[in-house]
Formats: structure tokens, C-alpha cells, sequence
């Protein structure tokens, strides 16, 4: 009895209201790890919106482009010489007959806007790009009836006055630059006031082809939009039937035994096999042995087709998997053969968690470059859009995010927005795929 | 087209040959469909898929097969003249090959008559001028057993091609009589059908092994071919890396091994803290809400793809690093391009995969671990740290390799991101490159596939599978052990 009080008096006194140090410690030790937890969501975040920020920041001038509204005489002697009108006779002046025409009528349009520069009037091709020419000399040669008088022509400016508009180009920069002189941008900011120099949307970027290195005011994505799709259209046509043909031998037929194992193993390790691998595998087959073309969107797709087929592979079976026994069990009960339990039951059930599934895939696939590096998809400067089915298979073409990856090697900054503006468009096709495939889950998803 | 129009006569036969098998069947039991064994599409299905999938196998095989077998009969036309080893042959097998084509073209564009084709003599000289009037450039002059080569190459191939045309219809036919001949009302067409489905479906799985095996030959037989050529012992011990097309390249891969170690030590180190206790948080701490917001978002980061984050590494990250570290800063780093630049953007995009594999295993482990260590009075964070991680331990360092793996094999970032000089240097502010850089450097171009600066990335593409084959291999099982562990 007494060693009891004993020991109590002992013991410190300790209030249970009051937090003693150890406690306070712990307490302490707690929050700071709570912490940790949110400092490294939110160090996660801040990635997010700084790479997001600085696609958009970066690309979205991309999508718009300084144009030049002039008027331009149509000199018959220069454009017609023997004045007929016969477009296959005037097809023989060739673009340099047209470049005296645009300088002269910048020049022109510059005296008309009463503007003091000591610019020459032979050096106002500085102002607007190159393939202005071939723009004018199309049209001309497409309506014949022009010739003679004064048309109002919407012109691409250079890749300096479009960035010098857009700020990428500054006075400073031009001091050093051979193509542009201080002298330009005056003449610029003048005819931006007048009107006759605006920024517009440009459409070209999203539908046009890719530009020689010196003509990024040119360069658009369309060709390699095209390329992409071709390439996305084998992946679908031989990733979607081969997957699942895979996945319903592996989740419903395949016995227990060696063959299934290894297949087992095979795919799991595929699944994380460098992406670069299937290039080589791409180049070592089909080109160097089968002797496919090189470039082409056909080999493209069969090499990215392998690469998504494990994905794909691998959800169609968790799709399978979700579906309970008993709906095989009742359609074996009713005298279905298993084939017919599996084709009509089992697969119309599982098919939105495979859509979904190859969808990821797909897109997967689409923003996949390595690959495309070693089977020549890049460096090949696509220009021409393919003519037919077949030659979309199989004309060299380049992809979305080849494409990008040509323009960010190139030394023009100019191609440094246009890459960013690229990333944007195949970020939208992207987002644009994922968001189908959650709402397919959303919309078919079933709990059973 | 004739290779179209095969194509579409044998789908076309097959799609007859439905609708033959299933009027045959119906017509055997006298229009009286219960007597039949089957579904009556059974029996038309039967009938197209012995029609179809014979001769669509052989149109596959024969394809693969032609140009090989060609270009041997060939090559004993070549052989003959100045063409010694098996390098230089391969390289003369292109020309022909480019000479053959430029004449298919010629002819189609009319420029050259089928008979002026065959009758080209080397000695007129104007080959190549004729060729360039129908819009192929060819690079020499042409030889005359390389026009010779050529020209048989033509012939073989158009005979080639007609054979092939003649067998495959030939097969198809066969297939359709001999079906259609064993259709009657008590043929079993239903389990033949399902069988033959069967069959498909594992050669569907069995694509799987072959892709493995395409791969392990492809590399396997380019590596063997380097090693004759160049030395195994200097490949693997040497410490420079200075390939010259011209000859005489020094080709040692230590430097690009140190490169790619350095540069996913780095992306580690950013990735796994970040990644882990991030996963720590979402599952344990994290509200319903805030889990449904804040994983998704970090799954973006794996959604983007990898020439995003090199094109971030390039123009944001590496002149906001040089801002920092270069000549206006501390001078520690000479351009933008570095293994710091690299390994950061590297870890950003490893963040969500280290996340969500934790994540994935911080959830397994049961909750009554929790349970008792919080009845013994630990803290919410005592109990992750002594009783999760611990248990977690063997899951978390598979997903660790996992995202190791992914480290070294990564390509874009270090190709837009970490510059291309290959050197051994402890400093992470100079630009160093890495295997799956140069395997790309190596490969594009014009480089002919004999030379031992081309035949190298194949070595260095064989070193890449093989580490990250292994990682995999060991991580998978250290996870499944850990999985087992707790089921």
C-alpha cells in the first residue's frame, strides 16, 4: 500500500491538458512530415503549370503571323510578254520575273504612306518572306485576267518582321542580323500604323507543310498531321485485332503451360522495353531486311504498333478480367459454345474498357518520336501532301512530333515557336483522345 | 498494282466463297436448315477462311521472302567483278537496287521503252542522263555489271511477281474447291470454324514472341557483325568516344555509360523524394477530394510525351539553369545544354511513374499493420515510417528500378537535352550524352549500315536492352515477391 503511493509520488506530476515536451515533439515531428507530403504535390504541381505555362506562353504566338496588305501592279510587259493571257506562256516567267514587281510596289506603297526612310527601294525584299513571290505568281498564273492591273495582295512578311512584331526580334538583335536593318522596322511600325501590316490568325500553320530553313514564316504542321494519321491508322487497324485476339487467347483459352508462360513473361517485359529498342528492331526488319521504304508512314505505324500492343495487350485484359464468371457461365448454360460465350458475351461487355484502353494506347503512340528518329521519319522535310490511300502509306512523309523535334534542331528561333506552336497542336490532340477515352469509361463503366 | 489487285481477288474470292459454302450447305439438306449440323454461317465461314488464310500466309511469306532470294541470284552477277568481302557487296547491292528501281521508273514515266530497258548497255554512257530525264538522280555513273545486275533484277522480280500472283490465286482456288467439297449438312463446321479461330488467336499471342525475337536477332546479329569488325575489349574498356566516318573511329562506350549513370542519378534523385512522398500523402493523409484532384494532375506529367519535356529541357529549363549557373551567375555551366538540364526534366517526368507504383503499393499493405501501430500509440507519421515503409520497402525499391530503367532508356530529353560530347566528368553542369543519344546520332544520317560507326549502335542498343531487360526482370520479381508477401 505504502509502495504504491510511493511510486505515484515518484512520477512527475503530468496534466493531461497540458502537451509535454516529448509529446510536442512528436506532434511536431508529425506536421513536419504532413508537410513534406503537401511541399512535394506541390512541388508536383508547379512542374505542371510551369511546363504547361511555358508551352502556351511559347506557342501560342505560333498560330498567328504578320501578313502585308499591298497593292501590286500587274506590269503585262513583266508578267505576259507576248500578251495573250495564255496561262502555259506565262508560266515561262518564273519567279524572279515576279520579285521586281513586289519590290516595286512595296517601295511604292512606302512613298505613298509618306514615309522618310533611306532604305533603298531595291532592298524592300527584306520586308516580306520569300515564298511571297510564289504566292503572287500562283495567283496570277490561276486567274490570268489579273494581269494589267492593280491588285490588293495579302503577302507573308519575313520571319524578322513577324518577330519583330511578336517581340522575338528587337532592335538590338537586328544590329548584328544581315537579312533585316533598323531601317525596316521603321518602315514596320509605320505601316502598322497605316494598317497596311497585321497580325492575323494563320491557318497555314495548322494545314500547310514544312519550310525550307530559311522560310519559318512558311513552316506549318498540316503534312505531318497527315503522316501522323496514316501512322495512327495502322497502329489501329493492327494493334485493335491482334490485342485483343491476344488478350482472349491469354484470359480465356490458354492452358496452364510453358507456351502461356512464356507469352506472359514476354509482353510484361515488352511493356518496358525503351521505345528507341522498337526503332532499332523498326530498322533492323523492315528496312534493312524486308526493304521497306524509308520515311514512310507505313513502317512507322507497324513499328509503333509493336510498341503499343503490350499496353494494349495488358488493358484488354484487366477488361476481361472485370467481367464476372457468371455471364460465362450462363451463356455456356444455354448451350453456347465457349467461342460463342466469349464473342457474344464476354467481348461486347468488356469492348468500352478495351476502347479505352487502346485509345491511351493510340495516343501513346502518337506522341512517340524516338522510334521515328531511326526509321528516317526525320529530317525528311515534309512538302507535299501525299496524293491517294496508298501513297499516304507509303510516300516519305514525317509525324507531329518529328516534326517538332526538326524544327527545334533548326537555328532559326523562329522555328522555336513553331515548334512550341506544334506542341500545342499535338497536345490538343492528345488531351482531345485521353478526354474521349474517360468519358467512354464514365459513360459504359459497369460495376458488377 | 498488281500486288493490290492479288489482294482484292483473294478477299474477293473469299467473300464468293461465303456465299457459296452457305447455299451449298443449305442446298444439301434440301433447303431444310434444322438437319444442318451448324448455323448455316458457319458453313460459308468455313469456306472463306480456308479460301482466305492459306493464301494471304503465302502472300506474307513471299513478300518477305523475294527480294532476299532475288538479290541472291543476283549477287553471283556482281560477285565476279571487284567485289571481295560481304561489306563492300551489300553496299553494290544498293546500287543495283537503286539502278533497278530508276529503270522501273523511267518505264512508267515513258521516258524508256520495257525493251530499251532491258537493252541498256553501260558503254553508251547516257544512262545516267536518261534516268535523270525521268526524275531519278543517281549518284555515279553506272558499271556495267551493276546495269547488268540491274537489269536481271528486273527480269527476276517481274517474274517473281508473276509467279507469286499466279501461285497465291492458286492457293486461294485450292482452298475454295477443297472447302466447298467437304461442305454438306453434317459437316461439323462450327468446331472446324472455332478451331481455325483458335488458331488465330495464338498466333495472335504469339506476336508477342515474335517482336522479342525480331528484337533480340536484329541486335544480336548487327552486334556480332560490329565485334568482327571492330574489338570487343576496346568497345566495352575504352574510355573515348570519337566517331569519324572517314575511318580509324574510337568507339569505347564507357563515356556514354557514365552519361546516361549521371544523368539518371540525377533524375532520380529529383524524382524518387518528390514521388514517393507524394504517394505517401495522397494515400495516407489526403482527403477523398483532394486525392481526386491532385493524381490525376500528377498523371498528366506521365501523359505528355517525352519531345514535350525535351523541347522544355532545351529552351526553358536550360537557359533558366544557365541564368543561374552560367557566365552572369556562379559560371559553373558553358551552354544550356548539361546533365543538370536533362537529369531535372528527366525527374519531372519520372515524378507521376515513382508516384503511382508507391502509391499502388503503400495501398497493399494491409490495414491492420496501421491499425496495430496506432493502438500502441504512434503517430500518424510514425506509423508510415516504422511500420509502412518498412513493409513497403522491397515494393518501393522495385518501383525505384522501374523508374530507373525508364531513366536510362529515356531518349528525347537527352537528345534535345544533354548535349553531345561525350566525356567521363563529375562536374553535372557540362554537357555529357548518353547511350540512347548516340544510337540515335549513329543511326540517322546517311551512314550505310556496314560501316562500324553505324554497326555500333546496334552494340549500343543490345547494352541498353540488356540493362534495361535486367532491371525489369529484378524489379518485377522483387514486387511480385513483396505482392505475395501480404495476398
Amino acid at each position: 500500500m505504502t509502495d504504491a503511493t510511493a511510486a505515484a509520488a515518484l512520477a512527475p506530476k503530468k496534466s493531461i491538458i497540458t502537451v509535454d515536451d516529448r509529446t510536442q515533439k512528436r506532434n511536431a515531428a508529425e506536421k513536419r512530415f504532413r508537410a513534406y507530403g503537401i511541399a512535394a504535390i506541390a512541388a508536383g504541381m508547379v512542374f505542371l503549370v510551369v511546363l504547361l505555362g511555358s508551352i502556351l506562353l511559347n506557342g501560342v504566338t505560333a498560330f498567328q503571323q504578320t501578313f502585308i496588305q499591298v497593292p501590286v501592279y500587274l506590269d503585262p510587259a513583266k508578267v505576259d510578254k507576248e500578251g495573250n493571257r495564255d496561262p502555259e506562256e506565262m508560266a515561262k516567267v518564273s519567279t524572279f520575273g515576279y520579285k521586281p514587281l513586289l519590290i516595286e510596289a512595296m517601295a511604292e506603297l512606302v512613298t505613298e504612306r509618306g514615309i522618310e526612310t533611306e532604305i533603298a527601294p531595291g532592298d524592300m525584299d527584306a520586308l516580306f518572306s520569300s515564298s511571297a513571290v510564289a504566292q503572287l505568281r500562283d495567283r496570277v498564273l490561276a486567274n490570268p485576267d489579273l494581269v494589267g492591273e492593280t491588285v490588293s495582295f495579302n503577302i507573308l512578311a519575313a520571319s524578322r518582321v513577324d518577330g519583330y512584331l511578336k517581340d522575338r526580334v528587337s532592335r538590338d538583335s537586328v544590329a548584328r542580323d544581315k537579312n533585316i536593318d533598323a531601317g525596316h522596322l521603321d518602315i514596320v511600325d509605320a505601316l502598322r500604323a497605316e494598317g497596311d501590316v497585321v497580325k492575323r490568325f494563320n491557318w497555314d500553320f495548322i494545314l500547310g507543310s514544312d519550310a525550307s530553313e530559311s522560310r519559318p514564316e512558311q513552316a506549318g504542321m498540316g503534312v505531318a498531321m497527315l503522316g501522323s494519321f496514316f501512322m495512327m491508322l495502322v497502329v489501329l487497324g493492327l494493334s485493335l485485332p491482334i490485342g485483343v485476339a491476344a488478350s482472349i487467347y491469354l484470359e480465356e483459352f490458354a492452358p496452364q503451360n510453358r507456351l502461356t508462360d512464356v507469352i506472359e513473361v514476354n509482353i510484361s517485359n515488352l511493356a518496358a522495353v525503351p521505345s528507341i529498342v522498337f526503332g532499332i528492331l523498326g530498322l533492323a526488319v523492315f528496312i534493312q531486311f524486308m526493304e521497306f521504304p524509308q520515311s514512310a508512314p507505313l513502317v512507322g505505324g507497324l513499328v509503333l504498333t509493336l510498341m503499343t500492343l503490350p499496353t494494349i495487350i495488358i488493358s484488354t485484359r484487366a477488361a476481361l478480367k472485370s467481367v464476372p464468371p457468371s455471364i460465362r457461365d450462363a451463356a455456356l448454360g444455354v448451350g453456347a459454345s465457349k467461342m460463342q460465350s466469349v464473342f457474344h458475351h464476354v467481348l461486347p461487355l468488356a469492348m468500352p474498357g478495351i476502347l479505352t484502353g487502346t485509345i491511351i494506347g493510340l495516343a501513346q503512340a502518337l506522341g512517340e518520336t524516338a522510334p521515328l528518329l531511326l526509321i528516317g521519319m526525320v529530317g525528311y522535310i515534309a512538302t507535299n501532301y501525299p496524293d491517294g490511300i496508298s501513297s499516304g502509306f507509303l510516300d516519305p512523309n514525317s509525324a507531329m512530333p518529328a516534326q517538332i523535334y526538326e524544327w527545334a534542331k533548326r537555328a532559326d528561333p523562329a522555328y522555336y515557336e513553331r515548334a512550341w506552336g506544334g506542341i500545342i497542336i499535338l497536345l490538343v490532340f492528345l488531351f482531345a483522345m485521353n478526354a474521349i477515352a474517360i468519358l467512354l469509361r464514365r459513360k459504359f463503366e459497369r460495376r458488377w | 498494282m498488281p500486288f493490290y489487285w492479288t489482294l482484292a481477288t483473294i478477299l474477293g474470292l473469299a467473300a464468293l466463297g461465303f456465299f457459296l459454302g452457305r447455299h451449298r450447305a443449305v442446298a444439301s439438306v434440301g433447303g431444310e436448315r434444322r438437319k444442318l449440323h451448324s448455323l448455316r454461317k458457319y458453313y460459308g465461314i468455313n469456306v472463306a477462311m480456308k479460301t482466305l488464310t492459306p493464301a494471304l500466309g503465302l502472300l506474307v511469306v513471299w513478300l518477305i521472302a523475294q527480294p532476299v532470294i532475288v538479290e541472291w541470284r543476283v549477287s553471283d552477277l556482281v560477285a565476279g567483278t571487284d567485289v571481295a568481302d560481304t561489306r563492300v557487296q551489300t553496299l553494290v547491292m544498293v546500287d543495283v537496287r537503286r539502278v533497278a528501281n530508276g529503270l522501273d521508273t523511267a518505264v512508267a514515266a515513258g521516258v524508256l521503252s520495257e525493251a530499251d530497258a532491258a537493252s541498256l548497255t553501260a558503254d553508251s554512257g547516257t544512262i545516267r542522263d536518261t534516268l535523270g530525264d525521268a526524275g531519278v538522280a543517281l549518284g555515279s555513273d553506272v558499271s556495267a555489271p551493276v546495269l547488268a545486275a540491274a537489269q536481271r533484277y528486273r527480269t527476276l522480280s517481274a517474274r517473281a511477281d508473276l509467279t507469286r500472283t499466279v501461285a497465291v490465286l492458286a492457293v486461294a482456288l485450292l482452298g475454295l474447291g477443297w472447302s466447298l467439297r467437304e461442305t454438306d449438312g453434317d459437316f461439323r463446321a462450327r468446331n472446324v470454324v472455332e478451331q481455325g479461330v483458335r488458331g488465330l488467336l495464338i498466333g495472335a499471342a504469339c506476336i508477342a514472341i515474335l517482336t522479342t525475337l525480331g528484337i533480340v536477332l536484329s541486335l544480336v546479329f548487327n552486334t556480332i557483325e560490329f565485334f568482327r569488325i571492330y574489338p570487343a575489349s576496346e568497345f566495352f574498356f575504352s574510355t573515348t568516344w570519337s566517331p569519324s566516318f572517314g575511318g580509324g573511329s574510337q568507339l569505347g562506350i564507357l563515356p556514354l555509360l557514365w552519361g546516361t549513370m549521371y544523368i539518371s542519378l540525377i533524375a532520380l534523385a529529383v524524382a524518387v523524394p518528390i514521388g514517393l512522398l507524394a504517394a505517401i500523402y495522397l494515400s495516407e493523409y489526403a482527403s477523398k477530394r483532394v486525392r481526386s484532384v491532385a493524381k490525376p494532375a500528377l498523371e498528366i506529367l506521365a501523359g505528355i510525351p517525352t519531345i514535350v519535356y525535351g523541347l522544355f529541357a532545351l529552351l526553358t529549363v536550360g537557359p533558366m539553369l544557365m541564368k543561374v549557373f552560367g557566365d552572369g551567375g556562379l559560371g559553373w555551366m558553358q551552354a544550356g545544354t548539361a546533365v543538370m538540364t536533362a537529369g531535372l526534366v528527366m525527374g519531372i517526368m519520372l515524378i507521376p511513374f515513382v508516384s503511382s507504383l508507391s502509391d499502388d503499393i503503400i495501398n497493399a499493405v494491409p490495414q491492420a499493420m496501421r491499425d496495430g501501430s496506432y493502438g500502441l500509440g504512434a503517430t500518424q507519421s510514425e506509423t508510415i515510417r516504422h511500420v509502412i515503409i518498412p513493409a513497403a520497402l522491397p515494393g518501393i525499391v522495385g518501383a525505384i528500378l522501374l523508374a530507373a530503367s525508364r531513366a536510362i532508356g529515356e531518349t528525347m530529353i537527352v537528345v534535345l537535352g544533354a548535349g553531345a560530347a561525350a566525356r567521363i566528368s563529375g562536374n553535372p553542369f557540362e554537357a555529357m550524352t548518353t547511350v540512347t543519344a548516340k544510337i540515335v546520332s549513329q543511326l540517322t544520317g546517311d551512314a550505310d549500315f556496314s560501316s562500324p560507326e553505324a554497326l555500333v549502335a546496334f552494340a549500343l542498343g543490345m547494352t541498353l536492352f540488356v540493362l534495361t531487360l535486367g532491371l525489369n526482370v529484378l524489379a518485377l520479381y522483387i514486387v511480385r515477391r513483396f505482392r505475395e508477401q501480404y495476398e
